[in-house]
């Protein structure tokens, strides 16, 4: 996927004048917020759970290293594979190399966000393979061309009127007069769509929300078992992760499950949490013949050791997108690529790059909501600091802006000239506002006046009144 | 209080924005902590606390306004911020900020002890429970983001707000969600933030109230500014003015 990361702004004005789009956005946060909050109050050790989550997730980070190479061992001693991929590119080769070795021509995928990152289905279908997503939010946007819009809810910016007419133009084979107005009998359409699929996959993908260390296992969350028979049904299961997945223990499992779900949907527990442990083994009535495990870096492990490995704690929740006022406004397109929300305003400029990425890290508010409710406690807006702190560090920033800001801060550092040159510019602008008590126009300031008036200061600075009142005392 | 112990000297940090365009916001602090029992001083060394360069990465020149200020207000019993943004900057940033800086970082951790935004000092330090002021008038209140979550700024002034004598209370929906106002992220992405504003507005203008308040000039100007440009005849006021009985100026946008 192309990144239009660069042209956030317009990204942003687009969503802004889409009403169908603003109709989806002006509800359905709102119901993940509170579906969040009422699963949290219910848990009486909710805050405690996230501070051992941050805990357990910092320990696993400083032995990055020990974990993933005892998982692997546990992997190919119980006949499974393990792919050491440094790069997005040699991700798509282990998978398409799985493929071509098992003669495949239909793969089945389990959501993945990482499979987004790497681009693996337009890579496949350019190899002449045909993937088919069984998530029924991926199901839809793939049927449309588009990318996810949120990282757990993928057709999130669509309406079931949007689902409706996509089915119609997808499903020729049906009849075109059906009555499809009921969320009930999209999904079941889908499900009939989809059992084909899956009956005739030769591969099939997931993703992992977690591994475990101990046990070699992988681990997948969905609400609809579309994973489960992903990697039942066919022949190889391709687990694809990304590193900072790694959890020691299968007690360690359960602590970021039981936060992970409440944290997502307000669930106690999703559907369906899926383990799987190696390929079929004798006497075993299921289960693949082949499992492989892609495991992906893409520049995670340059995070480690710098300001940016906290960001490494994420379990991929969309708390953070759900509580942000500015992902609410313009919705997750506007973000350019595969992660949107606060996590994608500190990740994607490590994984695109701060030329890139630049503008996620600014259009923050620092509200603060999103480190407010992330399971892993993950200080987001100081990590987006951080990379303003880049930009700064490489001159990134817009000139004007940069130079009104030092022309400030020059005289910030100057007590004196800084109280002279307020009064002035204060009573000037007093004066030319006392009329109405506000500005409709004013020079230099048209991001502002452009939407609201600027309200007239009152004429003199504080400073100047306290030294006047002092005097007379 | 006054009785019992010598008065605490407190100076006021008066924020850039109060000085500039509210000085009605620095006297009603004044009035709430003399009326208090505190002796206010307003040290003429300070300036800007520098969050606008630290929030755009600037954090050379945020080292440097963080000492001018921390040399500026070393000497307090406490410091009192009419704003949770810039009493945040210091109480929670000036550590981090000056964590690696072997001559500055204890007195960065000592001022930021001593710092309070002015609301939840007068609560929860000072233990005023009752204003004395009148305001006839239904207000709602919004949450500022960075005193709200960097202070826990929540219930200290909707427990001051309930003493004066005249005053309703009407709670604001989504109180909790940003103004969208954000420093310069309100002038560097003018559309989102004028998205967030207008959300803002209509929660405010569907409580029925004819004052708005909070605790932060950034967040009034912004919302003051939004509810002038669509008409609305809601007057727009910093809690200070209206927890001191200081509500004589023309509120905030419009005019004497």
């Amino acid at each position: 996927m192309q990144p239009t990361t660069h042209a956030f702004p317009e990204n942003a004005r687009k969503a802004l004048s889409d009403e169908r789009l603003q109709k989806v956005l002006a509800i359905a946060p709102a119901g993940f917020v509170n579906r969040r909050k009422q699963a949290a109050d219910r848990l009486p050790e909710f805050e405690a759970l996230r501070d051992q989550g941050r805990d357990l997730k910092n320990h696993v980070l400083a032995n990055l290293d020990t974990y993933l190479e005892a998982f692997e061992a546990k992997v190919t001693g119980q006949g499974g594979h393990v792919h050491w991929c440094r790069t997005d590119q040699e991700a798509r080769d282990a998978i398409l190399g799985i493929c071509r070795a098992a003669n495949a021509k239909t793969v089945t995928k389990g959501k993945s966000m990482v499979s987004e990152e790497i681009g693996i289905n337009d890579y496949l279908e350019a190899n002449g393979l045909t993937p088919i997503e069984t998530d029924l939010g991926e199901y839809i946007i793939q049927l449309r061309h588009e990318p996810p819009s949120h990282i757990i809810a993928p057709a999130f910016h669509l309406s079931k009127k949007d689902v409706e007419g996509t089915f119609r133009q997808a499903h020729t084979d049906l009849p075109p007069d059906r009555v499809l107005d009921d969320p009930k009998v999209l999904i079941a359409e889908a499900r009939t769509v989809l059992r084909r699929k899956f009956q005739q996959a030769d591969v099939g993908i997931t993703g992992a929300n977690l591994m475990i260390a101990e046990t070699g296992s992988t681990v997948i969350v969905t609400n609809e078992g579309n994973g489960d028979l992903t990697q039942i049904l066919p022949r190889v299961h391709v687990v694809i992760a990304s590193i900072e997945k790694i959890v020691p223990t299968l007690e360690d499992a359960a602590l970021v499950l039981r936060l992970l779900a409440r944290s997502a949907t307000g669930q106690e527990a999703s559907a369906y949490t899926t383990f799987s442990t190696g390929p079929r083994r004798p006497g075993d009535l299921d289960g693949p013949e082949e499992f492989h495990v892609v495991l992906l870096d893409n520049g995670r492990s340059a995070l480690l050791g710098t300001e940016f490995q906290e960001v490494l704690r994420c379990i991929r929740c969309g708390a953070c997108m759900n509580h942000c006022p500015v992902y609410g406004a313009v919705g997750g397109h506007a973000y350019g690529w595969v992660y949107p929300g606060p996590i994608g305003s500190v990740m994607q400029p490590a994984l695109l790059g701060v030329k890139e990425a630049g503008h996620l890290p600014n259009a923050s508010t620092f509200c603060g909501r999103c480190e407010a409710v992330c399971p892993m406690r993950i200080p987001l807006p100081k990590m987006m600091r951080h990379w303003r702190e880049k930009e700064f560090e490489q001159g990134l920033q817009p000139a004007a802006m940069r130079k009104g800001l030092g022309l400030w801060a020059w005289f910030a550092r100057r007590p004196a000239l800084y109280h002279a040159a307020t009064r002035m510019a204060v009573r000037a602008l007093g004066a030319l506002g006392r009329g109405k008590g506000r500005f409709a126009k004013l020079p230099l300031a048209q991001g502002w006046t452009q939407y609201r008036d600027m309200p007239a200061p009152e004429g003199k600075t504080f400073q100047q009144m306290w030294a006047e009142k002092k005097g007379k005392r | 209080m006054a009785e019992k112990h010598p008065a605490p000297r407190v100076g006021l940090f008066v924020t850039c924005l109060v000085d500039l365009f509210r000085p009605t916001v620095g006297f009603a602090a004044v009035k709430l902590l003399e009326d208090a029992g505190c002796t206010v001083e307003v040290p003429s060394a300070q300036t800007c606390c520098g969050q606008p360069a630290f929030n755009s990465g600037d954090r050379r020149t945020a080292q440097e306004l963080a000492r001018n200020t921390i040399a500026a207000f070393e000497g307090f019993d406490y410091v009192v911020v009419p704003s949770g943004s810039c009493g945040g900057q210091i109480k929670k940033h000036y550590p981090e900020l000056l964590a690696d800086d072997p001559a500055w970082a204890a007195r960065a951790q000592r001022l930021s002890a001593r710092t309070y935004e002015l609301v939840s000092f007068l609560a929860d330090v000072l233990g005023m429970t009752d204003t004395g002021a009148r305001y006839d008038g239904t207000v709602t209140y919004h949450d500022s983001c960075s005193g709200l979550r960097e202070l826990g700024v929540k219930e200290q002034p909707r427990r001051l707000l309930a003493s004066v004598e005249g005053l309703t209370l009407n709670e604001l929906p989504g109180a909790e969600v940003c103004c969208g106002f954000g420093g310069t992220f309100c002038v560097k992405y003018p559309d989102v933030s004028n998205r967030m504003v207008e959300a803002k507005t209509a929660d405010i203008q569907g409580t029925q109230a004819d004052t708005l308040l909070a605790g932060d000039m950034g967040c009034l100007l912004n919302m003051a500014g939004k509810l002038k440009r669509e008409g609305s005849a809601i007057r727009v006021r910093h809690v200070a003015e209206v927890l001191a009985g200081v509500t004589d100026t023309p509120p905030i946008g419009e005019k004497a």
